[in-house]
């Protein structure tokens, strides 16, 4: 019985000391670091709080973070929406009538992004899309911190045509395509002429 | 005419420091929890986070009173009404320095206790009031828990009136100092009447007292439902426990009456065992420290210095010790304090008969 309340007391006396060694050791705060410095797990005793919008935490340039597309590099090629596993990204292509131009690892583009939205509320940043994109035009940044007062805020829309831009550009296709659809019959009717 | 006027600011007085201490004590406590979790605290109301207190009691006082449909409205509108006046009731007769007391009783001690023991009613009438589960649960518990503590609290304050012989809390401060009227003896043998400070306090004076004091501190923790004896709160089972369905002013109340407890209890053991507002330091040849230590200004510095530390002790012991079960609280109060207690009171007894 003596024993046991000894032992309740000794044991009390152990987390009572801890707990003011803790308070005591609160004088200080840890430093923040980033996870990549040799030092981050040195640090043992101190204020671990990092008081965020005023001290963040330094992260890694490419994190896993918000997308982002460089469209100038983007094939739109869609494999990025095909992969996606909760599809977040929509992208309308329009076919170009000639060759737009070279994206900077020198993948000739040949269509026009009409539209290339991410909803950002339903990505659950797996990062499989940045896996599979070819010309790696699609990258995870180091934005963590957004919000929206509005939920369509939350579809990030990169597509840089407008909207007029992109009705020009359907006309000429389809131009082009008429043209072609009346060079064929033409050729058509001649081949069947021929023969008869 | 003059007499009720004094009543009244007496009265507001200790109103007044009763709702500026359960600020300070909300914020320190805040602050004491984050220091020893490695947190900061808050940081963002005013320098340091000074103001969150404020802060938050201005977001209870615009709050909306929400009484349940199926609550029992008198009950549930009464409590904290009981809860917390009968908290404020018991600073009524603590003696803040010499000659300075809001009301002197002969009884005070036991008037006191009576008052306290109305906060139990409170806080079940709280909890049946409620018509909450989760409320009638933890007003059970705290009253289980409150009806028994009660007995080594007693006890052991018991064993102090024996030694003091006297119920006023007033009488009982003087005799454990310099202005001592009777012979005040270290350990019953020394006379130090004359030496005062902290020698001449009533866990010196008998040393048993140290037990009783650790009993009445152990039990003061479960009366005012702190941690470790939070099981009528437990806000991992029982979401805040009798508590729970009050919002706003009321809720405010019942928070200002749980941290105007631990400054009662805390002062009640200062009062009783750790000397009141007589100075600890005491008068060494012609350096008469206690004489120069002890008079109206020094008796509230000390008074509070000394109520102060045992509530920082109380929010300390929280932050470390995880909480009992309910059958380990009630075997600890029943086969472990109370029979300490007795023995505490039955040293007493012997002591007063053989030593004084
Ligand atoms: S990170 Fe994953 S979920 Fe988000 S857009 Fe890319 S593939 Fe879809
Ligand atoms: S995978 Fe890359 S290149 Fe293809 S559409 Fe998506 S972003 Fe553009």
């Amino acid at each position: 019985m003596i024993r046991k309340v000894l032992n309740v007391f000794i044991t009390v006396a152990k987390g009572l000391k801890l707990t003011l060694g803790h308070f005591f050791a609160a004088t200080e705060s840890r430093k923040v670091k980033a996870i990549s410095d040799p030092n981050y797990f040195a640090q043992n005793s101190g204020i671990t709080t990092i008081q965020y919008p005023h001290v963040q935490l330094p992260i890694p340039e490419v994190g896993r973070y918000q997308l982002d597309v460089e469209m100038d590099d983007c094939i739109v090629c869609d494999l990025c929406a095909k992969i996606c596993p909760v599809d977040c990204i929509d992208i309308e292509s329009i076919k170009s009538i000639e060759a737009i131009g070279k994206t900077s690892d020198g993948t000739t583009k040949r269509l026009y992004a009409a539209k290339f939205d991410i909803d950002m509320a339903k990505c659950m940043y797996c990062g499989l899309c940045t896996v599979v994109c070819p010309t790696e035009c699609l990258v995870m940044t180091d934005t963590y911190d957004r919000s929206m007062i509005d939920l369509n805020e939350m579809t990030y829309k990169f597509s840089d045509m407008t909207a007029a831009e992109a009705d020009e550009k359907r006309f000429a296709l389809e131009k082009l395509n008429a043209e072609r659809f009346a060079a064929k019959e033409l050729a058509l009717q001649q081949n069947t002429g021929n023969k008869i | 005419m003059n007499f009720y006027l004094t009543y009244v600011l007496v009265a507001s007085a200790l109103f007044a420091f009763t709702a500026l201490f359960t600020l300070f004590a909300l914020y320190s406590e805040r602050k004491i929890s984050a220091f020893i979790q490695d947190r900061l605290g808050p940081m963002e109301v005013g320098k340091y986070g000074s103001l969150q207190a404020f802060a938050d009691i201005l977001k209870m006082l615009q709050k909306e009173f929400i009484i349940p449909t199926a609550a029992d409205k008198i009950l549930f509108i009464l409590a904290p009404i009981i809860i917390f006046v009968s908290v404020y009731l018991g600073f009524a007769a603590l003696p803040w320095a010499p000659g300075l007391i809001p009301a002197s009783l002969n009884l005070g001690i036991f008037y006191i206790f009576a008052v306290l023991s109305i906060e139990t009613l409170g806080i079940l009438m709280a909890g049946w009031g409620s018509n909450n589960k989760y409320a009638l649960l933890g007003s059970m518990r705290s009253v289980a828990q409150m009806v028994s503590y009660e007995i080594p609290t007693g006890l052991s304050i018991l064993s102090v009136v024996m030694i003091s012989q006297s119920l006023n809390l007033q009488e009982i401060t003087i005799r454990q100092g310099i202005l001592s009227s009777e012979a005040v003896n270290f350990l019953g043998i020394y006379d130090v009447k004359a030496i005062g400070g902290i020698l001449s306090w009533n866990v010196f004076q008998a040393p048993h007292l140290i037990i009783a004091y650790i009993i009445y501190f152990i039990a003061s923790l479960a009366e005012c439902n702190r941690a470790p004896f939070d099981i009528p709160e437990a806000e991992s089972e029982l979401i805040g426990g009798f508590h729970v369905e009050y919002s706003g002013l009321r809720f405010a109340f019942i928070f200002l009456a749980e941290y105007s407890m631990m400054f009662l209890v805390g002062m009640i053991g200062v009062v009783l065992f750790l000397g009141g507002w007589n100075s600890p330091l005491p008068n060494m040849g012609s350096v008469s420290l206690a004489n120069w230590t002890t008079g109206i200004g020094w008796g509230i510095f000390w008074i509070l210095l000394k109520t102060l530390s045992v509530v920082a002790m109380q929010i300390w012991i929280r932050w470390t010790l995880p909480r009992f079960r309910v059958d380990q609280l009630m075997s600890l109060c029943w086969k472990v304090l109370t029979p300490l207690a007795f023995l505490c009171m039955l040293i007493s007894g012997i002591w007063r008969l053989t030593m004084m």
